[in-house]
């Protein structure tokens, strides 16, 4: 069942080594030796990890692998204790959050935030990079700014359609669905023309209708040149759109590969079954 | 000693006047500011009232110390203000919201300090505060002083007539301003950021820098305030900055609905028909023996006002948090 | 070495005529017996600084001018013209400020003191006055301490920072103030006439012990009747924050209305020689109230560590879901929190009114201090209030060596902010509350 691959479809992955750590032909993220403890316990400790450019790399592991933390580091919500994340070949780490967001990271999180007190649109104009009229004196004179808001709102009705979100556009975001949110914070993210995507858990609570069309959108996203990373427990998900595993325990990278070997690698296999709680996710996945 | 007895006439005219007036307009204008830091920004300024003490005394001193004309002083109280909210902001703002409402507090309450203090006497002027600076403000009154201005029963002599112009002058302009600023896409950001910083941050936008700039605008408004009320008042004094009025003008912006437009002018209408009738009515009631003075005198009914402040404020808060005129549904989507 | 520390009756004077201000100079000497000063120069003026009058004390020590109408002035004395050897306690209270009510006269205090007692001397760094410093540091710091405690513990597990703390440290002092001067009944006039300890006042001692119940209770109260009802209606934390604001107002008032403006001391142990220890001159009821507050937060660090309940606090306020999950009960935590917090926080109270003069205002300057105490600890930690209250105590009083002593509480803030830049977390803060 697996065939129905972004348009990369993990090609430019061939004749890759399935082993933790290993060098892709064109990484578009580098990450090496990061470390982050909080007290005593160290929840990332990633010795070194690429992400290929253009493709769809999901990145499970077992309840508190450390997936978020090591999102949060990535994206500059978390400081490393010690490493370094070098992206589109440039040392970020210097960069806070919002710095890595405009040089083309662009996250989303585990729960929804919706504005809820803007409107649809509002939220989506918010995305959009690079804005005149965000700039304290330049606002104050909306012929500045004025016809660039006019292509961004335009750019921004067309995402909505798109996620067939348009209806909604001028309600209040705060009275949308979970999923509904889920795919406001998608769609949102998409405003800022990122290089990549890196989506918390994009379909947790979301009814099974909406998770389709949501993939749908996921899968279309290496076409348009965007890189996506997304955590996921639900294997299914991961099974359906990823073109290459990571697998995290512990804080440590364990196993990298293609969906379809990474159920047979012996250490995911312990690292799923030494835990309690996500062990039968991934037989379920494995049975298909 | 009946009801009849007092004089209502007078403590409607009272009502009025003190509703349109002055410290109307001062408090609008405070609110206004306070509007911009917590309605749009989600700020919790908690010392609004220093901003004020800031811009009023960059004013005043400008002209006493340094002989600046009137222009020169105003840009200088804005500075001031500007500066305050860089003292305050820059180390605050990374963190969570408490630690900005902990630091205003203070940082307002050590201003009046410093500026009643003895070790700065020669330059506030300890205590007495500041009167000299108000010539060059008067010469730019337009109108004269000797002569009444109004309609009806609502006279007030041309100095402040010239206040109270200049009061709603100021708000209207600072009104305009946020108008502006709130319907751009930099109004966009900062409301962004009051709903989820860690959304805005996601999306490329500098939540610190933002939080600053909204900072100083809401300060420099405050200022603007402290600086209309010392021309209207001709005196720049320690102890009109104390520390509750800052909540004065919260209870004003709740009164008239946070995140609104009109609401400081709105609420602050409303505030001081509500306090001027309430303390007018009870000092009549004093005065003409329907309470006791062995419970009250008439010095004790200004504390009754912060009293009844303080309630208000706390009612306000938790039940109508929207303003009297607000509705309910958008406070509801904060209930998710 | 000694002396005495001279204090005058307070309280308005009913039953004149015509409002006056004045004041009556007196200090007591070795013997306990109070000596009127003759001959000093005073002045009243009106806030606004235009003078009213101005006068020498008479062979009573007595001054009075009549002022125009109810308001508040500020009488000021000329040092210069005290007689050799009688200073000010405070050198740097010179002026006094007064409210005088309708038909009412006010009196100003201030506190004389002859021989080189216990005072805070300017001048020179010596070994006798930075270990008199340190004392007086430490003193403030200890109480500032059994008040934050109270407040960081709210913090940590409930989240709010609870603005009307300081007006609990004031409800403390006032409540043994009344107890002390009227005993049980005495603030319902009729009964006043009473035996003690019902009417007549009680000792301060038992007036202190009445206010620690008092504030537990209102720490009750604010949580049953007020803050339990919020967080059930899921009102948010900044709403709960506004809602101790306007608390803090109305309570402060309330107090300004039933006490005045005036400055106060306790009925029992104001007048108190100092005793020298070391270098280091100590009253008794401050090295008692030191020895106690001591105590008490040993007291308060073993119920913490070693009861069941202690331990359940902080896990609360370590992680509350957690703490929740985990089968403790989180509303009944809290409702100890609180009630621990107001009684601690009244205890303070009284130690604060016994080491300086009550007022309605004192609450909430203390609560400056404690904030500042509180983040240089680490909010939501009570090991860290307490060492940050310390510190910020002997800081404030070591910083009148360079600075002057009207000056010394600003010293506190900006630590708050360089702690703030340096690190937010405080001393004994983790860095994960602020990922």
């Amino acid at each position: 069942m697996p065939g129905e691959r972004s348009t990369d479809g993990g090609h430019s992955l061939a004749g890759v080594e399935h082993v933790p750590g290993v060098a892709k032909p064109d990484p578009v993220l580098v990450v090496e030796k990061m470390r982050r403890a909080f007290g005593g316990l160290v929840a990332v400790d990633v010795d070194h990890l690429e992400v290929q450019r253009g493709v769809i790399t999901a990145l499970i592991g077992p309840n508190g692998a450390g997936k978020t933390t090591f999102f949060n580091l990535l994206t500059g919500f978390d400081r490393p204790d010690t490493g370094s994340v070098v992206f589109n070949g440039r040392d970020v780490e210097r960069l806070k959050s919002h710095g890595r967001a405009r040089e083309g990271m662009v996250r989303t999180f585990q729960l929804t935030k919706a504005l809820t007190k803007l409107s649809v649109l509002e939220n989506m104009k918010l995305g959009a990079g690079g804005q005149t009229g965000e700039h304290f004196l330049q606002s104050l004179f909306p012929f500045l700014w004025k016809s660039q808001e006019d292509a961004i709102e335009e750019r921004a009705r067309e995402l909505l359609r798109r996620f067939r979100l348009d209806h909604m556009a001028d309600e209040f975001s705060g009275t949308l669905s979970g999923g509904q949110r889920k795919l406001l914070e998608m769609a949102r993210a998409l405003m800022a023309s990122p290089a990549v995507v890196m989506l918390d858990e994009p379909v947790a609570g979301v009814n099974p209708a909406l998770t389709q069309s949501l993939l749908e959108h996921v899968r279309r996203l290496p076409g348009e040149g965007v890189t996506v990373i997304f955590v996921e427990h639900d294997m299914d998900v991961v099974w359906d759109i990823s073109d290459w595993v990571v697998v995290m325990a512990e804080g440590a990278v364990i196993a990298e590969g293609y969906p379809e070997s990474i159920g047979k690698n012996q250490a995911v296999i312990d690292a799923y079954l030494g835990s309690d709680h996500d062990g039968d996710e991934l037989d379920e996945g494995s049975a298909r | 000693m009946t009801f009849a007895a007092i004089d209502w006439g007078f403590i409607v005219i009272q009502t009025v006047e003190t509703s349109l007036g002055l410290e109307a307009a001062v408090y609008a204008l405070a609110a206004v500011g306070l509007n911009i830091h917590f309605g749009y920004a989600g700020l919790l300024n908690f010392g609004q009232v220093g901003f004020v003490a800031m811009g009023a005394y960059g004013m005043g001193l400008s002209v006493t110390l340094w002989n600046l004309n009137p222009w020169l002083a105003v840009l200088v109280g804005m500075g001031f203000a500007t500066l305050f909210a860089l003292i305050l902001g820059v180390p605050t703002l990374r963190l969570r919201g408490d630690y900005l409402a902990i630091v205003t507090i203070a940082a307002a309450e050590i201003i009046r300090l410093l500026a009643r203090s003895t070790t700065l006497g020669d330059i506030t002027r300890g205590a007495e505060g500041l009167h000299a600076f108000i010539g060059p403000f008067r010469e730019l009154n337009p109108f004269d002083p000797g002569s009444e201005y109004g309609i009806g029963p609502f006279m007030v002599g041309g100095n402040q007539f010239f206040a109270i112009m200049l009061g709603w002058g100021v708000t209207a302009m600072a009104l305009l301003v946020v108008w502006q600023l709130m319907r751009s896409p930099w109004g966009r950001v900062v409301k962004a950021i009051r709903e989820d910083e860690d959304a805005a941050r996601a999306l490329g936008k500098n939540a610190y820098w933002y939080k600053l700039q909204a900072l100083i605008l809401g300060g420099v408004i405050g200022g603007m305030a402290g600086m209309v009320q010392a021309v209207g008042k001709a005196t720049i004094q320690p102890d009109s900055f104390v520390p509750a009025y800052t909540f004065f003008f919260w209870t004003v912006l709740i009164l008239g609905g946070v995140g609104r437009i009109w609401s400081p002018v709105i609420g602050s209408i409303i505030f001081w028909a509500m306090l001027t009738f309430f303390q007018g009515t009870l000092i009549a009631m004093v005065n003409e023996g329907l309470i006791p003075t062995g419970l009250m005198d008439p010095t004790q009914v200004n504390q009754i006002r912060f009293m009844l402040v303080g309630v208000g404020l706390a009612l306000l808060m938790v039940f109508r948090p929207q303003g009297i005129f607000g509705s309910r549904e958008e406070m509801m989507l904060d209930a998710r | 070495m000694i002396l005495g520390i001279l204090l005058l009756e307070a309280g308005p004077v009913a039953g004149q005529s015509s409002e006056t201000v004045g004041t009556r100079l007196r200090y007591q000497n070795e013997e306990g017996e109070r000596i009127p000063v003759e001959g000093v120069m005073l002045s009243v003026t009106t806030v606004d600084g235009s003078e009213v009058g101005s006068g020498v004390t008479d062979a009573d020590g007595a001054f009075s001018v009549p002022v125009p109408q109810p308001a508040v002035y500020l009488v000021s004395i000329d040092v210069e013209t005290l007689p050799v050897g009688i200073r000010l306690r405070e050198p740097d209270r010179v002026n006094v400020e007064v409210e005088v009510g309708e038909g009412r006269s006010a009196r100003a205090i201030f506190s004389l003191i002859s021989g080189d007692a216990p005072v805070v001397e300017s001048g020179g760094i010596t070994v006798r006055r930075v270990a008199q410093l340190t004392t007086e540091g430490i003193k403030l710091g200890l109480f500032l301490g059994m008040a934050a405690i109270g407040l960081s513990l709210v913090f940590g597990t409930t989240g709010l920072v609870n603005f009307a703390h300081g007006e609990m440290v004031t409800w403390g002092m006032l409540s043994a103030y009344f107890f002390n001067y009227y005993g049980l009944a005495g603030a319902f006039g009729f009964m006043a006439g009473w035996w003690p300890p019902l009417g007549q006042g009680m000792n301060l001692i038992l007036a202190a012990v009445m206010a620690v119940i008092i504030g537990g209770a209102s720490g009750y109260c604010m949580d049953r009747w007020i803050f339990r009802p919020l967080r059930t209606r899921g009102v948010s934390l900044i709403a709960q924050m506004v809602v101790t604001i306007g608390l803090s107002i109305l309570a402060r008032y309330v107090f300004l209305f039933l006490f005045g403006g005036n400055l106060r001391f306790f009925k029992d142990y104001s007048a108190q020689s100092a005793i020298q220890i070391w270098i280091v001159d100590i009253t008794p009821k401050d090295l008692i109230t030191v020895v106690l507050s001591v105590l008490f937060l040993i007291a308060v660090g073993l119920f913490l560590q070693r009861t069941q309940t202690g331990k359940a606090m902080r896990a609360v306020a370590d992680n509350r879901d957690l703490a929740e999950s985990s089968g403790i009960n989180v509303q009944r935590v809290i409702k100890i929190v609180w009630i621990g917090a107001g009684a601690l926080a009244g205890l303070g109270g009284v130690f604060i009114g016994l080491a300086e003069q009550l007022s309605w205002l004192i609450g909430f300057r203390m609560l400056l201090l404690i904030f500042a105490g509180v983040v240089l600890g680490g909010l939501g930690t009570a090991y860290g209030a307490l060492l940050g209250c310390l510190l910020v105590g002997v800081g404030i009083q070591l910083s009148t060596l360079f600075i002057p002593v009207e000056l010394k509480n600003i010293g506190a803030l900006v630590v708050l902010a360089l702690v703030l830049v340096l690190r937010p977390q405080g001393l004994l803060g983790r860095r994960e509350r602020f990922g």
